[in-house]
């Protein structure tokens, strides 16, 4: 009997670690493979230099069934080019049911190119994936700024979807699998390359990986009004053991970088605290924190809409509130 | 150079309305220029600064009263505008768009060397008809672009913002990009421009026009259909609101997430 698939795409950072929405992605899927006869975890990789950095235990630990090695000094950088034509004759080839990606960029730059060609579906940015009585992927989405909800069905395969960092939750406990390994002929010589890379600049390491893994984030938008209002939410954070976010309103302004910036057109975060300080909670911005396990919202305006998302909120001046919140926190009075 | 920008008309979404009955109030919503192809358009006029001989061609697939939107795209600078209107385009997913847009390319300015579409579009958001019109052209892409370092004739090198940083990158034309906010003031309409698009003829092709069928385009052409639209749930349902910051303090502590070293 053949099997369905459930193929994954591996997305590699530039520091060649696997990125975390992979195994968020593998827990979802072995949540969907109980709705399917006869499934197979798979995961398909594009490396420059083999498996290295306990890429295997990664896959052995997370109950992955068997994994496609593609392996060639150009994959070092990502590229549409060379790594969408070595991943559709492979789809073409095995066949999944479901194709799932991380909605990171390489994830949306990647995954339109690859549905077009392959004459499927794609639904972007999905929040819940299901299998429906009909045995078809359920992929739902936030459209209209987040507002709407809209479960969309794919009529062809593979079904693809992708999923943004954060949204689901990895495995928590190990499960062991004899993982298999399949190395594929990587030939990229009749592709002549349109795109040159010319320079890359690195991001600071640390606004992605602390914004991706803080359990507290301490964001503010225009409200903030100064660089002077941003450095009294870093001794708030430093306090709280958080990290500093922000609003496009904080962003627009000059009071904060762009990369710090949560929402529709910045990240999306989930942390288990998140504290809005003079961020009005346009529905842009509510759609990169909803996740959240815990929204405080501290706003001087009554009326703003973040105080319909949020569990706790304090109306005020947050110039008065934050000062007082920190020396609390300095003074240790808390006990947990 | 000729360059295509692919634009669309979006409803307003932050003025969003709802119906007793959940459902997006459709009536009395604005249009607009979906801002990120707004950006696009800069982008193009942008590139119209730096380079001679630039042709720039708005094009859009929509309902006839996108005609409105193009014009204005030609005030603020763009030479021509091209409109896809058909009922049968109606209720497309991106992979039918894509197709109904790189097919009018195909058939109407095939001799293009650079497209350009904004990243997102506000309502679906889901940056996908960018990349998929690239595939079905078979021309290289660029998403997540910033803004232009250098533009000639064959290339343009573009400043992109990715994840993990940014990249310097020269594509070689044809190509196609998808561009994020750009950070110069938005262009107004000049005098002759209005009069320009006053009197502009937009191209308007239907479905025989581009030659495709029916089961190619809009509902019939989609791979994937909406099984259910819902009004997002509100999770955060019992509030605590304050003025005292004891009072909130003493519900942060109670979060359990403090680190009491
Ligand atoms: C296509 C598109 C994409 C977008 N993407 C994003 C996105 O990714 N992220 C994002 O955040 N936004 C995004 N936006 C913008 C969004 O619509 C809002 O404009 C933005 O979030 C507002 O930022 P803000 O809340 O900081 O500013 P404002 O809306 O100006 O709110 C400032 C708030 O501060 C409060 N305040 C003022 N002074 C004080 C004080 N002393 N103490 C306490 N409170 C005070 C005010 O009451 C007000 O509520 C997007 C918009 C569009 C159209």
């Amino acid at each position: 009997m053949n099997k369905n698939i459930i193929l994954i795409y591996a997305e590699i950072t530039p520091d060649f670690y696997i990125h975390t929405v992979v195994f968020e992605l593998i827990q979802k899927a072995i949540e969907l493979s109980k709705s399917l006869e006869n499934p197979s975890i798979e995961l398909i990789m594009l490396t420059p230099q083999g498996l290295i950095n306990g890429y295997k235990e990664g896959f052995e630990n997370n109950g992955v069934d068997k994994v496609y090695v593609l392996e060639n000094e150009k994959f070092r950088h990502y590229s549409t080019e060379y790594y969408s034509k070595t991943i559709i004759p492979i789809i073409e080839e095995i066949q999944p049911e479901i194709f799932l990606l991380g909605a990171t960029n390489q994830g949306r730059d990647l995954a339109p190119r690859i549905s077009s060609s392959l004459h499927t579906g794609l639904t972007a940015d999905c929040i819940e994936l299901q299998i429906n009585e009909k045995g078809l992927l359920a992929a739902t989405r936030p459209t209209f700024g987040g507002q709407l909800m809209a479960t969309i069905i794919c009529k062809n395969k593979p079904q693809m979807a992708t999923v943004r960092p954060k949204v689901f939750k990895p495995l928590e406990n190990i499960i062991k699998k004899e993982t298999q390994y399949i190395y594929k002929e990587v030939n990229l010589s009749s592709i002549n390359p349109q795109i040159e890379l010319i320079d890359i600049i690195k991001k600071a390491q640390t606004t992605i990986n602390d914004l991706d893994s803080s359990d507290i984030i301490v964001a503010g938008g225009k409200g903030m009004k100064s660089k002077e209002g941003f450095e009294l939410l870093k001794d708030f954070a430093n306090a709280i053991g958080g990290t500093v976010a922000a609003s496009r309103g904080a962003v627009d302004i000059g009071i904060a970088p762009q990369e710090i910036q949560i929402g529709q057109t910045g990240k999306t975060v989930s942390p288990k605290l998140y504290i809005a300080c003079g961020i009005s909670g346009a529905i842009q911005h509510i759609v990169g924190m909803n996740n959240s396990d815990k929204i405080i919202a501290i706003n001087s305006d009554s009326n703003a809409p973040i105080f319909e998302n949020c569990d706790y909120g304090i109306v005020g001046d947050a110039f008065d509130i934050i000062p007082k919140l920190t020396n609390l926190l300095k003074q240790k009075k808390y006990k947990f | 150079m000729k360059i295509l920008v692919c634009i669309k008309q979006v409803p307003d979404t932050t003025d969003i309305k709802w119906t007793e009955h959940n459902t997006i109030q459709r009536e009395g919503v604005e249009s607009i220029i979906n801002p990120f192809d707004v950006y696009a358009l800069e982008f193009a006029l942008n590139i119209k600064k730096q380079c001679n001989n630039v042709h720039i061609i708005a094009i859009t697939m929509g309902p006839p009263q996108a005609d409105e939107m193009l014009r204005k795209a030609i005030a603020i600078g763009c030479d021509d505008g091209i409109l896809l209107s058909d009922k049968k385009f109606a209720g497309a997913d991106t992979y039918a768009t894509s197709k109904t847009i790189s097919q009018a390319i195909k058939k109407f300015s095939p001799d293009f060397d650079l497209i350009i579409c904004g990243q997102f579009a506000v309502d679906g958001d889901t940056a996908q008809t960018g990349p998929s019109i690239a595939s079905k052209l078979d021309i290289p892409q660029v998403t997540y672009v910033k803004s232009i370092e250098n533009c000639d004739e064959e290339s343009i090198t573009v400043k992109k913002e990715s994840d993990y940083g940014i990249e310097i990158l020269k594509i070689k034309f044809p190509a196609l990009v998808c561009v994020l906010q750009q950070d110069n003031e938005p262009t107004r309409p000049l005098i002759n421009g209005i009069i320009k698009a006053q009197k502009a003829s937009i191209k308007t092709l239907n479905m025989s026009d581009i030659e495709l069928n029916s089961d190619d385009v809009g509902i019939k052409g989609s791979p994937t259909y909406v099984s259910k639209a819902f009004r997002a749930p509100n999770k955060r349902s019992e509030k605590f609101i304050c003025t005292n910051c004891n009072e909130l303090f003493e519900k942060i502590c109670q979060c359990g997430v403090l680190n009491n070293e």
